[in-house]
């Protein structure tokens, strides 16, 4: 009995500032140690692209439409409402970008593909929602509708444009202005130096400084900026805790007096505004120009992200930031990307180790194999397929999925449909 | 209002909201809808009407493999990746001629449901062993069969002008179809028959058979089949097999047909794209044979027609065909939804209409 009722649980006073120092030094070490960890395969291969600064501008520019899609997915589940059609809202983003970049400006091509985005989001949410269409059934029919539509706009609008703003074509619009770019003088130079002697850790610090200061666009400082300011709206204000606890539980949520469809739709259309800005991204800033085919399946790549990353903003920006890499290697010759072996060989070593600590001895097994196999494919070949390193975020996410799914934690009312007054 | 009114009243108006919602799409580019329709409704000639039937007949396959998992609540995304990954094992293998005539065309479809049902059975059993969502895990796959195919067309393949193609299947293993008009026309492929016989296999298994109740009860209430003995895990994977399976037959009519453009697998001659058509069509004939055989004719009908466009001089681009289709899809869930909410409302009010009667009755004789 006594046990029961006295020897209340000493709660330590969670200190918020504490907690919140100690998150910090953990993501300092783990970034730290990521980044000698890079250094040294670096010095070891004499692969110095891995991440020299033309290396990371192009990682940056991978990552970002990866980035935006995935957030956009954020918004929507973490209110409940699963978003598969993030592909045909993108698609949607990279028409809109061209036709009022060409007509009004790169800005307004900005607002223009987050527009037509959002205008994807609300046909999702006006099935989801509204009539409890399933919602993978609505977005793999706003897929098809996204793919047909900026084709067959593209057509019917880009087909006879040419002057001094753009091309077009059939199935393209190019040569559109882009949204600009800033350097920051002195800094720049002098961090692209450093980075070029190669020396260990501070020329890779230098060269991804370098890399941030140096012809950054400024829809990539927006995008960056939005990570934040996602992080902040959904966890730190009243409207971000009750789009939330839609997703959790919304009928809970009802009976709190939140109106539950109001937030889906909001979070929704808000979702389809950042994958058609994941779109106008790839047509102004890592091109310079629309044409048909052209997100190439970062949707469902921002989707896989997404689930990587935990449902979570850190979480989506690491997955993000690892998918755009990849993305980014096709780029590069194939030495650097079989330097990479190694790199992974050593990731899933430390990772065995820590198993180890924790004391999951099957997992350290599986980790330390898988270890030893990278280690033996560097050793033994001498490059890597490029169809390798293509599949590599789709072959992460599904070894994620299975192998840490139960570390993975969804809304839990996520992809359920809501009624209107089913609390009761 | 019965059930026979509802289940047609639905697809009616999801069509009309479809047409209407694309001849608005049409009147926005400028382009007249009454020349559109003319065109894309106006009787096709011989030769494209034996390429809807021929289309139909694959799309109706992919529809038949998604619904063997929709019927149990099982989304399979993935018949896309696991007839790419199919019709290559088909392919090389056939183009390999390790076996005359008939024989390899036997032993090919035979290997391309095993290479579908194992590519399927990647998801099922990250499903049942780890609690993986099959729609995630296999959009993932849809894409790495893209890749693997890729990689094994580079580097296992023999080149062809610029490109890469598996051996070409030889006269023999070929098959000619029905002429059904004239030669010219080109024919019915032979194997496109196999659709006809995927039908009926699947509306006996599903309806007269103790594996289909099983896949059904699952489907409708999980746990009630778990009570009555059914080992969901153990469903999961062999309905995940058997969709992945018969996806596996979808894209061989094309390859084994002597009127196809070629026998072979490359990134032009393979058709992609029909596993996600198929899913379409599975949603529009609600699971249900017959209506997929019409929704597939619709789907393939709308696809060759749109080609016509061009040459009729309406300018409009035939990418429209997609608007089209997955406005059909949204619009036939909604239909069903609101149908059904009329019907539940039919029944509450006649039901209430009901028991008003006898309380007046009861109240008459008190």
């Amino acid at each position: 009995m006594s046990t029961l009722l006295s020897e209340p649980t000493p709660t330590a006073p969670v200190d918020k500032q504490e907690r919140g120092r100690r998150f910090a030094s953990i993501w300092l070490i783990v970034t730290v140690g990521a980044l000698a960890a890079v250094s040294l395969v670096r010095v070891i291969t004499g692969a110095d692209e891995i991440d020299s600064r033309g290396s990371v501008a192009a990682a940056i520019t991978a990552t970002c439409p990866i980035l935006l899609a995935a957030l956009g997915g954020l918004w929507s589940e973490r209110a409940g409402v699963v978003n598969i059609g993030l592909e045909g809202q993108m698609i949607l983003g990279t028409w809109g970008a061209a036709y009022f970049t060409y007509w009004y400006g790169p800005w307004t091509g900005i607002m223009g593909a987050i527009l037509l985005g959002a205008l994807g989001g609300l046909i999702h949410a006006i099935a989801t929602v509204t009539f409890g269409v399933d919602h993978i059934v609505s977005g793999v029919a706003i897929n098809l509708i996204g793919l047909g539509l900026a084709a067959f706009l593209a057509e019917a609008f880009f087909a006879d444009l040419n002057s001094s703003r753009g091309t077009g074509g059939q199935n393209k619009l190019t040569g559109l202005e882009n949204p600009g770019a800033i350097t920051v003088p002195g800094l720049s130079d002098a961090l692209t130096d450093l980075g070029e002697k190669h020396w260990f850790f501070i020329s890779d610090l230098a060269s991804i400084l370098a890399a941030l200061t140096t012809r950054i666009s400024l829809v990539t400082i927006l995008v960056l900026a939005l990570v934040g300011v996602t992080a902040f709206v959904l966890w730190r204000t009243t409207f971000g805790l009750r789009l939330r606890s839609c997703g959790e539980n919304p009928q809970a949520a009802e009976s709190l007096g939140i109106s539950v469809l109001r937030y889906k739709y909001v979070a929704v259309i808000i979702s389809g505004g950042f994958a058609g800005l994941g779109g106008g991204y790839l047509a102004l800033v890592s091109a310079s120009g629309f044409s048909t085919g052209q997100t190439n399946g970062r949707g469902y790549i921002g989707l896989a992200a997404m689930i990587f990353g935990n449902w979570r903003p850190g979480g989506i920006l690491l997955g993000s930031g690892m998918f755009g890499y990849t993305d980014s290697l096709r780029l590069r010759d194939s030495g650097t990307i079989h330097a990479l072996l190694l790199l992974v060989a050593i990731g899933l070593a430390v990772f065995a180790v820590l198993a180890l600590r924790a004391a999951n001895r099957s997992r350290a097994i599986v980790l330390g194999v898988g270890a030893v196999l990278f280690l033996l494919w560097f050793l033994l070949t001498d490059e890597v397929p490029r169809e390798f390193t293509s599949m590599t975020p789709y072959v992460a996410t599904l070894l994620v999925l299975a192998f840490a799914a139960q570390r993975l934690r969804m809304p839990k009312a996520d992809g359920q449909i809501y009624r209107k007054g089913s609390a009761g | 209002m019965p059930k026979l009114v509802s289940g047609v009243l639905a697809p009616v108006l999801a069509l009309l909201a479809a047409i209407v919602i694309t001849s608005a799409v049409v009147v926005f580019v400028g382009a007249s809808p009454v020349d559109f329709w003319e065109v894309m409704l106006s009787w096709p000639s011989n030769r494209s009407v034996l390429t809807v039937l021929n289309q139909a007949s694959m799309i109706f396959l992919s529809a038949t493999a998604a619904a063997i998992g929709f019927r149990m609540n099982l989304f399979n995304i993935g018949v896309e990746g696991q007839y790419r990954v199919a019709s290559y094992v088909a392919a090389a293998f056939a183009g390999g001629a390790f076996l005359p005539g008939a024989l390899n065309i036997v032993v090919s479809i035979l290997l391309a449901m095993a290479a579908g049902a194992a590519w399927a059975a990647i998801p099922a059993i990250l499903k049942v062993t780890r609690g993986v969502s099959e729609v995630i895990s296999t959009i993932m796959l849809n894409a790495i069969a893209v890749f693997v195919v890729g990689y094994l067309l580079s580097n296992y393949a023999e080149k062809a002008g610029d490109g890469r193609r598996t051996t070409p299947v030889e006269d023999d293993s070929l098959l000619a179809g029905f002429a059904l008009f004239e030669d010219k026309d080109g024919s019915l492929w032979t194997l496109s028959l196999m659709a006809v016989l995927v039908g009926l296999a699947f509306w006996f298994v599903i309806n007269r058979t103790r594996f289909g109740f099983d896949l059904r009860a699952t489907g409708m209430n999980e746990s009630a089949a778990i009570a009555s003995g059914v080992s969901v895990k153990k469903m999961v994977v062999v309905a995940m097999m058997t969709s992945g399976a018969v996806a596996g037959l979808i894209w061989l009519p094309a390859l084994f047909a002597e009127t196809t453009s070629g026998n072979y697998f490359s990134s032009s001659v393979f058709q992609a794209n029909l596993g996600f058509t198929g899913i379409a069509v599975a949603l529009l004939g609600r699971n249900n044979p017959v209506g997929m055989a019409l929704g597939a004719l619709l789907f393939a009908f709308l696809g060759v027609q749109s080609t016509q466009l061009e040459f009729a001089g309406v300018d409009v681009s035939n990418d429209v065909v997609l608007v089209t289709q997955g406005v059909i899809v949204l619009t036939i869930v909604i239909a069903y939804e609101i149908v059904g909410r009329w019907r539940t409302a039919a029944e509450q009010r006649s039901v209430r209409a009901a028991l008003d009667d006898r309380t007046d009755k009861v109240g008459v004789s008190a």
